[in-house]
């Protein structure tokens, strides 16, 4: 165990700065967190967790996949990506951490997703134990402890310092590359804030749903349930639940024409948008409820399904909070799980 | 006032006035309401819910309802009336199909106002008069109302019903608010200083479209933004000043429509105070073309879509740009 | 190193052939004038015209052709519209082979086959029939029951004729939906004239068309006596990576891209029917 007193916490982030680009959870003008840049006067912030999740290190919300010239009737493809460099994302909660492994379930298994994997192989994420919980928190559900978080290094907070443990290669590198900021520590304080911070994670109404209907046995039971329609009754259709979702990994590719030639990018996508998955000469899933259930048998079946009974969400809340209908996928886990 | 409006749904349920009934549905913890439609008095036993947390405007939904069999029992907000009207001006709703009961709106608290307040873990709440009490799993803490309300409440409009069949409570008065203050706050702002306010603002918008598609005034059978050929649609963020324009231009179109509901705002994961853009174009159309109210009646003409000749002159953008 | 999934190659359309008033089969071959890539029959590749759209096509031509590939292609939306507009010689992206194709070294392999198409139904069955043709002793009998809407709507007509029923062992039963001058072939459509041919039940049966069509084919399959188990079928749904990663063409858990486009009709009923 390694320990940085707090008063260093701005040399701490100034060191790693230096040697490559920091990202940390900051306040933002709408009184959220979001991961930002970190520059001389930036501080961390308090808030339980960022709007927008940690996936967009590795999958951002557009980026530039190639280029296209375009001169008569050739073309010139031009893979145009810049070589990466390496960064650090600072305070990632134990429900993102377990993110990147789902994420990685889909963009590193064959065929890989080189744009995903050159920026995970870039990243070396210090995630930070959580303190305070919010009620829409149920990361116990799936396994996950945020008491002590993956990542390539772990941290914990305490009044007076930072506790950090490496886990990865990647991770001791970095802790002997800050050298002497950080000294060696017993790990009584860490304990201690574990256990308070497990009270709390057991009083969550959230963490012990029974998923016993999620098994995996019931496909084609759930989606013809006819509970659907009336979950997905009031779904205004946006997409805020899978934008500020740490799994949810769907993309569309689309082209820009930029005046100098073509730019194909790829951008996130919902399969809660009404042209998800319309052709020229149909629609499989013409309604809202159609698509509404997409989501959540996504997560909480065909994902299972294909990835040894592992669940496609990480219960981090955040659609919780920010459904402008509060529909989330606790509410379906319950409606669903009733019919066992 | 829950439980008489759930006697009196169930009298137009059982006489046959209405077979469905559009209101708001508890969920598991007493802000995370859901609106829903009723179908059965055991239905609204289990679940109906009216009190100062129901903050959803239903006016939208009675777009698709209203297209259906029979007839429909909407529970109205002050505020979602101006919305329903402004849809019936519009012909957007079929008004035979829906049968309206208006019901009166205190302010609604707003969780995420709550939460700005440093309030977290919060497992239940309630208004007590003046005072929000919250169980947090935390302890218990109190704020006072006032410091609970998103400022659509905190500078509500109107307390009056604009459309209804049927009233419960007591009727309010169009209000002297002061929704204008923070648009007026942004005017005397130098452009750079307003630039920089609104970019600041708007470069958190992750194109979810939930301002869009909660929107009362956003009803067109096809959006704009989710033409493929319009090189702009939904997802396709190509540039951040492309966030930009769209809610600019979402504004525009709703421009003389929109009836400050503010629910665009209340949607908003990233808290963008997109409610002030079309209040700037409300405050432009009261001192251009004469105090206009959206959805407040039938018959006004709407000033934007029609002339006169004391209309003002294009030489006004000049003016008001600061090119006096 | 891995291979690049979304990065295209360059091909070069060599011929263009108007087999129907909406339907063009397109030759590609790459810039050195060779095959693009290898394919098993009932595979996909996406093809690209740089601003206007991606989409995924069935190869129509057979693995067994060595020199080019080929696509046939429907005038529908915007990227097909624009394809249709094109010029020999003109370069689009291509970039694939996707899916699972039929299992035509396994699990076809040896049987009597039975290929029921409707119009442009029969793009991807044609690489089979193709293929199975070239590799005759692989095979038992061929019977192929292929409707169009008209005369002129039916695909690949000169080579069904010229080629098809000219070889031994194949039998090829065409039918169009009305009576129309210069036919004097059968009329009436695909579910019914496969239940007047009354097929022996021995056929392992490869279908592809459109959904009502297939819909009715495989209940009138099932009236003489078909097991679904004896069925195969090829889906499509919209489609952006070909890789089973961008989320859209699943049906259930199944990706259409990835696991499919091929399915048995035994595995589809395991699915729920959102295609």
């Amino acid at each position: 165990m390694l320990k940085l007193p707090i008063a260093k916490l701005d040399e701490f982030f100034a060191a790693i700065a230096a040697k490559e680009t920091l990202y940390l959870p900051v306040d933002n003008e709408g009184g959220q967190a979001q991961y930002k840049e970190w520059k001389e006067g930036v501080s961390l912030s308090r808030a339980l967790n960022t709007v927008r999740s940690a996936k967009d290190f590795f999958f951002p919300q557009t980026e530039n996949l190639m280029e296209f010239k375009t001169q008569g009737k050739a073309i010139e493809v031009i893979d145009s990506r810049k070589e990466s460099e390496d960064f650090v994302i600072f305070g990632v909660r134990a429900c993102d951490a377990r993110s990147f492994t789902i994420l990685d379930k889909v963009f590193l298994v064959d065929p890989v997703d080189t744009y995903y994997k050159t920026r995970r192989e870039h990243g070396t994420i210090i995630s930070l134990a959580c303190t305070r919980p919010e009620e829409t928190c149920f990361c116990p559900l799936f396994g996950i402890d945020a008491t002590e978080p993956e990542g390539d290094m772990r941290g914990w907070m305490t009044e007076d310092a930072l506790y950090l443990e490496p886990v990865t290669e990647k991770g001791t590198a970095l802790a002997q590359a800050l050298g002497d900021l950080l000294e060696d520590a017993d790990a009584a304080p860490v304990e201690e804030q574990k256990e308070n911070t497990k009270k709390i994670l057991e009083k969550l109404p959230f963490s012990k749903l029974d998923m016993e209907e999620f098994n995996g046995d019931n496909l084609l039971k759930l989606f013809d349930s006819p509970k659907w329609a009336g979950l997905s009754e009031a779904c205004l259709g946006c997409g805020t639940c899978t934008f500020v979702c740490p799994t949810c990994q769907c993309y569309d590719i689309r082209d820009f024409n930029t005046g100098h030639g073509i730019q194909r990018f790829r951008c996130w996508d919902s399969c809660m948008y009404s042209d998800f998955t319309r052709m020229a000469h149909g629609n499989p899933r013409l309604t809202q409820l159609e698509r509404f259930r997409q989501r959540f048998m996504h997560k909480l079946v065909y994902f299972p399904s294909n990835n040894d009974g592992e669940y496609g969400c990480v219960g981090c809340g955040r659609c919780l909070s920010k459904c402008p209908i509060s529909m989330n996928i606790v509410k379906v886990i319950k409606t669903l799980g009733e019919d066992k | 006032m829950q439980r008489e409006m759930i006697e009196r749904a169930k009298a137009l349920l059982a006489d046959g006035t209405v077979n469905r009934v559009i209101g708001w549905k508890a969920g598991e913890f007493d802000y995370d309401i859901t609106p829903a439609v009723f179908t059965t008095a055991e239905e609204l036993d289990a679940g109906f819910l009216y009190n100062d947390l129901c903050a959803a405007n239903l006016s939208k939904y009675l777009i698709k309802e209203s297209r259906k069999e029979g007839k429909i029992l909407a529970f109205l907000k002050p505020c979602d009336t101006y919305s329903f009207s402004q849809l019936l001006k519009e012909h957007r709703i079929w008004r035979d199909h829906v049968y309206v009961i208006g019901v009166p709106c205190e302010g609604k608290v707003d969780v995420d106002t709550v939460k700005s307040k440093g309030i977290t873990g919060i497992c239940s709440m309630r208004c007590d008069g003046e005072t929000v009490r919250v169980e947090t799993l935390y302890g218990e803490e109190s704020i006072k109302k006032d410091e609970a309300m998103a400022d659509r409440c905190l500078n509500c409009k109107s307390k009056k019903h604009v459309v209804y069949d049927e009233l419960m409570g007591e009727e309010g008065d169009v209000l002297d608010s002061h929704r204008f203050d923070m648009v007026e706050k942004l005017e005397n702002m130098t452009p750079d200083e307003r630039f920089a306010f609104w970019r600041g603002e708007l470069s958190r918008c992750i194109r979810c479209n939930a301002c869009r598609n909660v929107c009362p005034a956003c009803t067109c059978e096809k959006c704009v933004f989710d033409n493929d050929a319009s090189g702009i649609a939904q997802k396709a963020a190509v540039d951040s000043f492309e966030e930009n324009m769209f809610h600019i231009i979402r504004a525009f179109h709703v421009a003389g429509r929109c009836t400050d509901c503010g629910e665009c705002s209340r949607v908003c994961p990233q808290n963008i105070p997109l409610h002030l853009l079309n209040r700037k174009f409300i405050k432009d159309i009261d001192e251009l073309y004469g105090e206009y109210q959206a959805g407040a009646d039938p018959d006004t003409k709407p000033p934007l879509n029609t002339f006169t000749q004391e209309d003002a002159e294009p030489s006004v953008i000049y003016e008001r740009g600061g090119n006096k | 190193m891995d291979r690049e999934t979304l990065i295209p190659q360059v091909g070069v359309v060599t011929d263009i052939r108007q087999d129907t008033p909406d339907v063009k089969t397109f030759r590609v071959v790459g810039l050195d004038g060779k095959k693009l890539f290898e394919h098993i029959p009932g595979q996909c590749a996406m093809v690209s015209v740089p601003g206007v759209g991606e989409g995924m096509f069935s190869i129509t031509s057979s693995p067994t052709n060595e020199a080019y590939m080929e696509f046939s292609i429907k005038k529908c939306g915007c990227l097909t519209s624009w394809l249709h507009m094109i010029e020999p010689d003109q370069q689009v992206t291509v970039r694939g082979p996707y899916g699972n194709g039929f299992p035509v070294e396994s699990a076809l392999k040896g049987k009597d086959l039975l290929f029921i198409a409707g119009g442009i139904g029969l793009a991807p069955l044609r690489s089979v029939i193709n293929y199975v043709r070239d590799k005759r002793e692989n095979y038992g009998k061929v019977q192929i029951v292929y409707g169009s809407r008209s005369k002129e709507d039916l695909v690949d007509y000169q080579e069904i004729i010229n080629e098809w029923m000219k070889d031994d062992g194949v039998e090829v039963f065409l039918t169009i939906d009305r009576e129309q001058e210069g036919w004097d072939g059968h009329v009436g459509f695909v579910p019914n004239y496969v239940k007047e041919l009354n097929p022996d039940l021995g056929l392992t049966v490869l279908m592809c068309g459109p959904p009502i069509m297939i819909k009715f084919t495989l209940a009138g399959l099932k009236e003489l006596g078909f097991k679904e188990t004896q069925v195969y079928t090829t889906m499509e749904l919209r489609m952006k990576c070909g890789v089973g990663k961008c989320g859209r063409c699943n049906i259930g858990n199944k990706y259409v891209c990835k696991d499919g486009p091929v399915f048995r009709f035994d595995q589809l009923d395991e699915l729920p029917s959102e295609y």
